[in-house]
């Protein structure tokens, strides 16, 4: 699903899940919602690929971190939207915390490898 | 419980796949009709925006099947799996069934006789902590198991340490009177704490009292459950009821349980405590008693042998025993080992030739699944590039292999069932009296779990051999079917080790069946010393009570003799206390008269016979006279010996007028030799022949004999005629077992267990041929159809038909010859670990070998020749134009 040489900068392996729980998190979307919310908010720099986000959104219901229901949207079209569950809000604390500490971590190591040099 | 809650949601999924399929279908569409709008925003054409939306979203169908993994149960794609495996059987019903037979047939022979395996030598007996209980005897030189005497029994049941229990029986007959019929009917006498040492207790009444067994203690019995259920209709009120045993009453204190048997006792159905004794049981030297024992916690049968050896000689010093210094040892051995010992190294060898036999059926099946996953290239090829993943392919093939293994194992198992009633029902009488736990093999835990293993076994093998095949191969080889490339190669070296292998079983299972089936064939055709055919035997029992004194006993022998050499069609008829070629018991220690004594032990094969016995049988007199009326009780005793005897005892000498001594019935008796005969097989078939000595009937007053009726049309005519006769004289005589000669010598044990191991191992073999045989076929014939083409060059480029099959021919003997030659060189093996079942013959029998080489390399020549024939008769033309 993530496919190395991309013209666009890939997502960091294992963020999609967090990305999409954290625009959970702000307020309920559709699919296309939640995809065009992420590139808004990179602006333009990430790209959630349908092959991806689908397959994530089914990952997500499937661990009850999120619920799917059907509502009209302002366009009065039929959409599922997606809301973040109190065990999605844990678990999106939880993914954070270890993010933050990773790219913590990652920052040290580069940073003391410049130091060196 | 994140578990638990995402397997629930997985369910709820599963079971709304249509709704699941149908919302995300939507979803989808939703999200490209918003891309689209977008693109249209931002300036495009309708359409080109519906086609932009469109490639940026991808192939549809493979984003819902990875939507749908996420959630999906990998079971569906299993059931697809199935589904595609059912197909593909279903396409080709002939291979599928075929596979499917030959599977069935290797499970269901090795789990029948894995059932049998199981009931003998797994199974613990029937009795509590059988590991505990130990067969006690004495033992000397000659004999490794020697029956103890009543006095010995009770020194070392006093004296011993080592047993916390020690018991005796010994094997009885009965004449049974119910309604004023009679019957003989087999018993034992045992002391009285002998089924509390086995753990036993009756279902019904209550076992013997503790003084029951002192001498003078009361004629009570426990019934067998077999005797309760035939004799007595199972009557609940059985227990103190009494009973007419050789017309004396005993009550009856209980029955035993359903499930009790005592092997070593053959099938006693009454069991009477040891309280009265004969003159001879009574002595010191009269051996005929067999103990069981339990041993103490902590005591090995080591400890318990040794001690009981110390007592051993210890009483035959205190007691100056005559018996020769050699009877001093004391012999303890694991019960279970007397019980199953002599059915072990059939079953081992048999659950061996079944293991074989299975091996041959898988590695055959493997070989037809190679074949067809072969076949099956351009498919694998078409579905990798259409963008199956590997281990989705990999998985279809595993489920094909576990269906097939599946399929063909509860076929396996419904035949085994029926293999074993089958062989229940073939299982010698005697060894079936002696372990009736043969009789218990069927379907259980112990089968069903052998049955699993072995099935796990060959799908893990007919699922790994594709899926190897596989992992070598590449797509593109796949595509270009006209390219034989590595794999087609690699299939064939593997084909070829596999047919060997295949051909090396087949040698081993057929030599070893052809050994088996000389030895039968050379044990019935031993030479008896006598003529077997046309002679008619019956075994007659006369109850002591009415025949009390040497006249009455004399007087009914005499008459019996008179009646049925008068009957119509007889030759003539002689009595003998026991039949030839049954059993070297019954045997009597002797001395000659006038030699000095040095404490040797001559044992010897003893029979009481009447005068016409011998002449009846045919047996041929060598020297001097046989018995005649004149050697009737009261007047010297006289013998005729055997060669065998003449020879050991009287080398170059001149035996007649000797006379040799022994203790007859308790007392010192001396025995005039008047005659030498040649040998009579008295004992086993395959045992060696024993010195016999031959002494008159009247002089030795038998209650227990048989009688032998030389017939002049078919032996087996006569005997009706020969029981009603019987009858006429006295209704109650115990008449049993009247069957020919033949008859009697083929249903002896000898001959049932050869008979039965030569049969079932053929059986093995021939299937093992065919298995073989067909192999080689499969093999050369696929090595034909992939090398069509190089055929159809090489005839168009004028190689003659002749050379075509040379060619082919050539393959064909090359993986024959290498087969045979394993074979050979494994079944000389083998039938080292077999030669204890063989009889007169070799285990490397030169001309069984050679036999087997040439019957198996003719005909797998001729599997091999229809190919080579097709390829030779190849159009060159059409060869060349197939590709």
């Amino acid at each position: 699903m993530i496919k190395l040489m991309h013209k666009k900068p890939e997502l960091l392996p294992g963020t999609l899940d967090m990305l999409i729980l954290k625009t959970l998190a702000r307020v309920p979307l559709h699919g296309y919602g939640i995809a065009l919310s992420i590139k808004r908010h990179s602006s333009d720099v990430l790209t959630v690929e349908e092959g991806s986000l689908y397959p994530a959104l089914q990952r997500l219901l499937v661990h009850g971190w999120v619920k799917a229901e059907w509502k009209m949207t302002e366009t009065n079209r039929r959409a599922r939207f997606y809301t973040l569950t109190a065990a999605g809000r844990k678990q999106l604390g939880t993914e954070l915390s270890q993010f933050e500490e990773m790219i913590a971590a990652i920052g040290r190591v580069l940073s003391d490898a410049n130091e060196e040099v | 419980m994140n578990i638990i809650a995402r397997f629930v949601r997985r369910v709820r999924i599963f079971f709304r796949r249509e709704r699941f399929v149908r919302e995300l279908d939507e979803e989808m569409a939703f999200h490209r009709e918003q891309t689209e709008k977008e693109l249209m925003a931002e300036g495009m054409t309708p359409k080109g925006a519906h086609y932009a939306a469109m490639r940026q979203f991808g192939n549809a169908t493979k984003l819902k099947e990875q939507s749908h993994d996420v959630v999906a149960f990998h079971v569906e794609t299993v059931g697809q799996d199935l589904r595609f495996a059912m197909r593909q059987g279903a396409k080709n019903p002939g291979l599928a069934l075929t596979a499917v037979l030959i599977l069935a047939m290797g499970m269901g022979v090795s789990v029948a006789i894995f059932g049998f395996v199981d009931a003998a030598l797994l199974q613990p007996l029937p009795y509590a902590d059988p590991n505990r209980l130990v067969s006690v005897n004495e033992s000397n030189i000659e004999s490794e198991q020697w029956p103890l005497s009543y006095p010995d029994y009770l020194d070392w049941k006093q004296m011993n340490r080592s047993l916390s229990s020690l018991e005796v029986y010994r094997q009885a007959g009965y004449l049974l009177r119910t309604h004023g019929v009679v019957e003989p009917v087999q018993a034992a006498r045992v002391s009285g704490g002998f089924f509390r040492t086995l753990g036993v207790r009756p279902m019904l009444g209550r076992d013997f009292y503790p003084d029951e067994d002192r001498p003078g203690g009361p004629n009570v019995l426990l019934l067998s459950y077999g005797a309760w259920l035939h004799h007595f209709g199972a009557r609940q009120d059985i227990a103190s009821q009494t009973v007419d045993l050789d017309n004396a009453a005993y009550t009856v204190i209980g029955v035993l349980p359903r499930s009790f048997s005592f092997g070593p006792s053959s099938n006693a159905e009454f069991w009477v405590p040891i309280n009265s004794f004969s003159p001879h049981e009574k002595k010191r030297n009269f051996y005929s008693f067999s103990g069981i024992g339990r041993l103490r916690d902590g005591v090995a049968v080591n400890t318990a042998r040794a001690e009981l050896a110390g007592i051993a000689k210890q009483l035959q010093q205190q007691y100056a025993i005559t018996r020769p210094p050699n009877l001093s040892a004391a012999s303890v051995v694991s019960l279970s080992e007397v019980i199953v010992g002599d059915v072990r190294p059939i079953l081992l060898a048999l659950m061996g030739g079944a293991g074989l036999l299975l091996l041959i059926a898988c590695v055959n099946v493997a070989s037809l699944v190679l074949v067809r996953s072969e076949s099956r290239r351009r498919e694998i090829a078409v579905r990798t590039s259409l963008g199956a993943s590997r281990g989705r392919l990999l998985r279809q093939f595993a489920t094909e292999g576990l269906l097939l293994a599946g399929v063909g194992s509860a076929t396996g198992v419904i035949l085994a069932s029926w293999l074993m009633k089958l062989l229940a029902r073939i299982v010698p009488k005697d060894m079936e009296a002696n372990m009736p736990f043969l009789g218990g093999a069927g379907l259980n835990a112990h089968t069903i779990a052998f049955t699993m293993i072995i099935a796990f076994m060959a799908a893990v093998l007919l699922a790994a051999a594709p899926v190897l095949r596989l992992t070598f191969q590449r797509v593109s080889d796949g595509l270009n079917d006209g390219d034989r490339g590595s794999a087609s190669q690699l299939w064939q070296r593997l084909g070829a080790k596999m047919v060997m292998v295949e051909l090396a079983v087949a040698v081993v299972l057929l030599a070893d069946a052809g050994l088996l089936g000389q030895s039968f064939y050379r044990l019935l055709h031993v030479r008896l010393g006598f003529d077997p055919s046309h002679l008619a035997t019956v075994r007659v029992m006369a109850p002591d009570t009415a025949y009390k004194n040497d006249e009455q006993i004399v007087g009914l022998q005499r008459e019996i003799v008179r009646r049925v050499s008068s009957l119509p069609g007889v030759e003539s008829a002689g009595l003998t206390s026991m039949l030839p070629a049954r059993c070297t018991c019954a045997t009597d220690d002797i001395q000659v008269e006038g030699r000095p004594f040095q404490g040797q032990h001559n044992e010897v094969v003893e029979r009481h016979v009447s005068p016409e016995y011998l002449s009846a049988l045919k047996a041929k007199l060598l020297r001097g006279r046989l018995f005649s009326d004149t050697d009737a009780a009261g007047r010297p005793g006289v013998a005729v010996i055997s060669e065998t005897l003449a020879r050991k005892f009287f080398p170059g000498e001149n035996p007649l007028g000797h006379r040799i001594t022994n203790e007859e019935g308790g007392k010192p008796s001396a025995w005039e030799i008047v005659g030498v005969a040649e040998d009579v097989r008295e004992g086993p078939l395959d045992a060696e022949t024993w010195p016999a000595e031959y002494f008159p009937i009247e002089q030795t007053r038998d209650h227990d004999f048989s009688l032998a009726v030389r017939t002049r049309q078919e032996a087996d005519a006569l005997l009706p005629e020969l029981v009603r006769t019987l009858r006429q004289i006295d209704p109650n005589l115990g008449i049993s077992d009247e069957m020919t000669m033949k008859e009697q010598i083929e249903s002896t044990q000898t001959a049932l267990l050869h008979e039965f191991s030569a049969w079932l191992v053929g059986g093995f073999a021939a299937m093992a041929l065919i298995l073989g045989v067909f192999g080689v076929y499969g093999v050369i014939a696929y090595s034909v159809s992939q090398r069509t083409r190089e055929i159809g060059i090489r005839m168009a480029l004028g190689a003659e038909r002749s050379s075509i099959y040379r060619f082919v021919m050539r393959e064909a003997v090359r993986l024959t010859g290498a087969g045979l030659a394993m074979g050979l060189v494994c079944s000389v093996g083998a039938s080292l670990l077999t030669r204890s079942m063989l009889f007169g013959v070799e285990a490397w029998d030169p001309t069984t070998l050679v036999c087997v080489v040439v019957l198996l390399g003719l005909a797998s020549l001729a599997a091999s020749f229809l190919p080579a024939r097709r390829a030779a008769s190849v159009n060159p033309m059409d060869a060349l134009r197939a590709e």
